[in-house]
């Protein structure tokens, strides 16, 4: 055994060996740490070589998992060392012990770069090390050149250059700016010549993040590769140290067919044959052997190019070959390559018409469900999910149920998600889908969410042929010993809804399943015990003739719940039991729910969501990405093996037609008076937008609670709404400290500064924009000292914007703040603005909140200084409507003419004062940018001094559309409160016409 | 890759390195659930386990458990071999390398994995390249 060379730091080791107990060795440890700090702390005693033990140690402390918080200075100062051994313990523990986001690293860019550019051959490999390991921004957009210079230079060694490849990759990933496509990919392609196979993996692994995001940049590359593969799969000169088990380096092959797999397509015919024959090579050449490194070699290959053709779309011969190989491997005891064959089976489903082929191997895939190994398991689970269709839709349900008894812990969430999912995708029939659900919440009811009870109670509302059926299965499962909570809400539900169409069965009179579900009251949380107390009081009053003894067992309960803990149950019982005893006349109220509006499944949006970000996605990915999206969008028949949709699909009926303004007396007498309950209110805009929590009654949640009045036709008295919240959770009660419209309404004008915040987060943007493009930076600072976790960052982005942004960590430790950046395109003229969905969780507290992002036009706006004549000769050539409207506003905040000037000024509208000789009137000009160019775009206003309220406003463009929005926009910004819509029934002309996240959100403000 | 971690059946950790910024405490989080992940897991299963939104591929030597993160759609058997291509070195640089070599060696540990890894990407595939290039640095001390 060799010892370290350093005595202090192997005395060291072996004492923490030695130690007995984990309390010893923190003991040994503290010690050691306080030592250590003393010593530093009297820097002028130490040599460096004490120094260079001392940082070791550290090291080595931090490995065990102990906290280090000092000493960070004293180890990046030796980075600034000038002998080998100093820097080198400098470099290395820096990279360990420190982040891109600790300042101490800028302290040493400068050195650092001096090692880059020096002469020192071992200091340039120490820097570039260390910047490829946790290189930042800063050292992105200051080191990039002088790495790409190493890169390309001749004169360093290969050793240097494989550095400066991985350093410069770690860099663009940072900051992809730093690479200029039009002089790189020249470089790129001479550097695919490299001889060096060192060189060559690290260029390769550069390439792939670049083609990443710019497959056409470097399209000149694609040649390169493929002969490389060539060369690498036919064993031409490679050295022998590159062979792995007598295969030619299967890291390069992996990587070159892994960029190949970023071209969209391979359009040379030349080079297309030359990469089939490579690929045809590889599917028949790789045999089963003995040795498992190389069996393992052989495959990864194996399986990378079988990924490459599935991106190739190949022709079919070759597909099924791949087809037949996976269908092999599904078969196959050795683990590894059967998960792998799972794994590649589920992604072939999702580019290739591929599903009959693999149908045949359902019984090995089954089978590999019950492995006792959870990897496999999950594959498996997957691939069952992504090939099922309707014509196997019954068989795998019904499998997963059977398996769902058994399955272990780690899985059955999953499990019953993905059964509830296909079952409502693929179910042949209604009753065959709350059949099924109402099983699995029998046998796994803790994962059962509320997402998917709430949509077998959309369906059983929506579809009057499917109540009774619902009922009686709701009320026999009633009658299993140890009833799930879960199973207690939906049956309660649709018992109370809908028991009276079973009254003449045995054993469901109104009293039997009153008992039945009153059985079940003391051990339910309290807000089921709010929803039984709904149900009962609609048992109660759909029960024909009126039964006395049930209403004094239902008065009883009720009367007990008058002083119960919660307010929501008490409120319940105490008007239930006057409303019960009005007699009759109460009945329309406590009338069925009305039907839902249809939605998108909110179960189907959250599995899209639930999907983590790779380093680079991949082309394929993305194409499977959209297909996933496709799937749910499309009719489930045809987007799955093509089946014609069979008549009775899970589609819901038409929504209800939105109720008439409820204000006249007569309502009852109303052809809908059978809505009477529930949709007398202005349709609320949520209602469209889905994924509101309580899916199945955002709507009438928003409203406030109901309080007991005698007449059904006032309109705050909605009894129907008891139910309704139940059902909603009662969140968010955590609340923004100041306004979000305010803080809105600044960074309209401004660029930086608070979007949001509450008493545990604070949301700050900043915005940087260049012509139609931006950058945008979301900060997310946890203001608490406990960590936010959940966070969750969506961007419903306006249909004119394009953005992306990166993946966001679903945990904020405390007191740290998370950067996202997020890319904005603007590609046509509208109003409308992004909005951000975000929540988070703060000690089991759900929060979320939407927040509308200042992408407005504004931003895009640029002032164009115009002289007299142009302004009047572009006036002249722009005729008229729809490229030159004019509209008199009304409703004008009074305001002089000179602020009016500012205003504009301030939305970058940039006025040419004087031109307009008339002092009443404004003219300005604006140039709005999108990806389709510039439009300059002119403004004229008269006002009208006697009337401040009103003004003309003219506008003109070359462009029909971004005059139209222009106008508007302006509109928006002059007339009275232009950005807090007044909660008025009808919403204001601004918003009319809007149809984006932010008109939506607009419009619940 | 987004970390390599080397433990020991008891869980401590003998080398860990990340190429994604992480804090400390995330850090300490990370190693106690891979280490919770492979350490029951029979010999028998897969080398392939999913961890969070990524996958850790990892392979065990006698007491010692080698654990690469990666992404999902990253290919697992080249990466699995990687990792044995890293034991190759090891081995041959400390001739027959057991976990206390690691222990008591583990700066020169770090600089192996720095020439064998960079960035979160294979650096460098040539076992004989690597020993070299260790023997060159080991003659700068």
């Amino acid at each position: 055994m060799a010892l370290s060379g350093m005595r202090g730091l192997s005395v060291f080791i072996s004492d923490v060996r030695n130690c007995q107990n984990k309390e010893q060795e923190r003991v040994r440890v503290d010690k050691e740490l306080a030592n250590i700090r003393t010593r530093f702390k009297n820097q002028r005693g130490l040599t460096p070589y004490e120094k260079k033990k001392y940082v070791w140690k550290m090291l080595y402390i931090y490995m065990l998992g102990y906290d280090v918080d000092f000493g960070h200075m004293e180890t990046v100062a030796l980075i600034s060392a000038p002998k080998y051994a100093e820097k080198q313990v400098g470099y290395i523990v820096t990279s360990c012990l420190l982040n891109e986001n600790h300042d101490f690293l800028r302290l040493v860019i400068n050195t650092v770069r001096n090692d880059i550019i020096g002469r020192n051959e071992t200091f340039q490999c120490l820097a570039l090390t260390m910047v490829g390991n946790v290189g930042g921004r800063e050292f992105s957009e200051s080191l990039a050149p002088d790495v790409q210079k190493l890169l390309v230079s001749n004169t360093c060694r290969p050793l240097v250059r494989k550095k400066a490849a991985l350093c410069l990759l770690r860099l663009y990933r940072k900051n992809p700016d730093v690479v200029n496509v039009e002089g790189w990919s020249q470089q790129m392609v001479q550097l695919l010549d490299e001889r060096d196979l060192g060189v060559l993996t690290a260029v390769m692994s550069l390439l792939v993040a670049l083609v990443a995001s710019n497959p056409d940049g470097y399209w000149s590359c694609l040649p390169k590769c493929v002969h490389i593969l060539e060369r690498l799969t036919r064993n031409q000169d490679i050295l022998q140290e590159y062979t792995y088990y007598g295969i030619p380096s299967p890291w390069l092959q992996v990587k070159t067919m892994r960029v190949l797999q970023y071209f969209p397509v391979v359009e040379d015919p030349n080079v297309r044959r030359g990469l089939f024959d490579v690929l045809q090579r590889i599917l028949v050449g790789t045999d089963v052997v003995k040795n498992v490194n190389k069996n393992n070699a052989s495959h990864a290959v194996l399986f990378e190019a079988i990924a490459l053709v599935m991106h190739l779309d190949a022709d079919k011969e070759m597909m099924s070959q791949c087809v037949a190989l996976l269908g092999k491997f599904v078969a196959v005891r050795e683990p590894n390559i059967r998960y792998l064959g799972l794994e590649n089976m589920t992604r072939m489903l999702l580019v290739a018409d591929v599903n009959e082929s693999i149908k045949k191997h359902q019984a090995h895939i089954i089978s590999s469900l019950k492995d006792p190994d959870i990897s496999i398991r999950r594959r498996s689970l997957d691939l069952l999910y992504g090939m099922c269709d309707i014509s196997n839709a019954k068989d795998i349900v019904e499998e997963l149920l059977q398996y769902l008894t058994t399955a272990d812990f780690g899985i059955r969430e999953e499990l019953a998600l993905k059964a509830a999912i296909l079952a409502e995708k693929f179910a042949p029939n209604l009753a065959w889908y709350v059949e099924v659900i109402l099983q699995l919440i029998e046998k796994a009811g803790d994962f059962v969410s509320d997402d998917i009870w709430y949509r077998v109670v959309q369906f059983v509302t929506n579809n009057d042929d499917l109540q009774a059926f619902a009922a009686a299965k709701a009320r026999d499962y009633l009658d299993k010993p140890a009833v799930h909570e879960t199973m207690v809400k939906v049956a309660g539900y649709l018992l109370g809804e809908y028991s009276h169409l079973l009254a003449r069965r045995p054993g469901c009179s109104p009293k039997e399943v009153f008992h039945i579900i009153h059985d079940k009251f003391p051990t339910v949380t309290t807000p089921t015990k709010a929803l039984l107390l709904s149900a009962y009081v609609k048992i109660l009053m759909h029960s024909q003739p009126p039964d006395q003894e049930l209403q004094a067992q239902v008065d009883e309960v009720f009367k007990r719940c008058e002083s119960f803990i919660d307010a929501e149950v008490q409120q319940r019982a105490v008007e239930y039991i006057i409303l019960s005893h009005k007699g009759p006349s109460m009945v329309d109220i406590m009338a069925e729910m009305p039907k839902f509006p249809e939605r998108q499944s909110a179960l189907i949006k959250r599995a899209e969501d639930a999907e983590g970000e790779p380093t680079e996605m991949s082309a394929t990915k993305l194409r499977q990405r959209q297909n996933s999206m496709a799937l749910v969008v499309a009719d489930p028949g045809s987007a799955n093996g093509g089946l014609p949709p069979p008549s009775e699909q899970l589609a819901l009926p038409e929504p209800p037609p939105p109720a008439p303004e409820p204000a006249a007396p007569a309502a009852p007498a109303a052809p809908q008076s059978a809505y009477a309950n529930g949709t007398n209110k202005a349709p609320a805009p949520a209602s469209t937008n889905g994924d509101l929590l309580g899916d199945l009654l955002a709507p009438l949640a928003l409203e406030a609670p109901p309080i007991s009045t005698p007449s059904p036709l006032t309109q705050s008295a909605d009894p129907g709404e008891p139910l309704a919240l139940a059902l909603y959770d009662q969140q968010n009660q955590i609340k923004p400290i100041g306004s979000i419209e305010d803080w809105f309404r600044a960074l309209s004008l401004k660029d930086s500064g608070v979007l949001y915040e509450d008493p545990y987060i604070q949301i700050g943007i900043k915005s940087e924009w260049r012509e139609a493009q931006a950058k945008m930076v979301l900060f997310l600072g946890n203001k608490h000292t406990v960590p936010l976790v959940n966070i969750r960052v969506l961007i419903l982005p306006a249909p004119h914007l394009k953005m992306q942004f990166s993946r966001v960590p679903d945990t904020i430790p405390p007191r740290a703040q998370v950067q996202v950046p997020v890319e904005v395109t603007c590609l046509s003229a509208s109003r409308e603005t992004a909005v951000l969905d975000f929540s988070y969780t703060i000690s089991t507290l759900p929060v979320n909140v939407k927040l509308r992002l200042p992408t407005l036009m504004n931003k895009i706006f640029q002032a164009a200084p115009v002289s007299a004549s142009d302004f009047v000769a572009h006036w002249r050539a722009i005729a008229g409507p729809p490229t030159k409207l004019q509209e008199v506003v009304r409703g004008v905040r009074p305001m002089p003419v000179s602020d009016m000037g500012d205003l504009f000024n301030s939305l970058h509208i940039g006025v040419a004062p004087g031109l307009d000789p008339n002092v009443n009137n404004i003219v300005a000009a604006t140039t709005f940018f999108s990806q389709a160019g510039a439009t300059l775009c002119l403004v004229r206003v008269e006002t009208d001094p006697s009337d401040r309220t009103q003004m003309r406003l003219t506008v003109a463009s070359q462009d029909p559309n971004v005059t139209y929005e222009v106008k508007e926009f302006i509109k928006e910004q002059v007339i009275d409160i232009p950005f807090a819509r007044t909660p008025a029934p009808t919403p204001s002309p601004a918003v009319m016409g809007l149809t984006g996240p932010a008109a939506v959100l607009a419009g619940l403000i | 890759i987004r970390f390599i971690l080397l433990q020991n059946r008891q869980g401590k950790t003998r080398l860990a390195k990340y190429y994604i910024p992480l804090e400390d405490s995330e850090k300490h989080k990370l190693e106690f659930e891979v280490h919770r992940l492979v350490v029951n897991r029979d010999p028998k299963f897969t080398n392939f386990v999913e961890f969070r939104t990524h996958k850790v591929i990892y392979r065990r030597y006698a007491g010692l458990f080698f654990s690469l993160c990666v992404d999902i759609t990253d290919n697992e058997l080249v990466y699995l071999e990687s990792i044995h291509l890293f034991v190759e070195i090891l081995d041959h640089f400390f001739s027959n390398v057991c976990e206390l070599d690691l222990v008591f060696n583990f700066q020169k540990v770090y600089l192996i994995l720095d020439e064998f890894i960079l960035a979160g990407e294979l650096q460098e595939t040539s076992k004989k390249a690597i020993i070299e290039r260790m023997g060159e640095l080991e003659r700068q001390e």
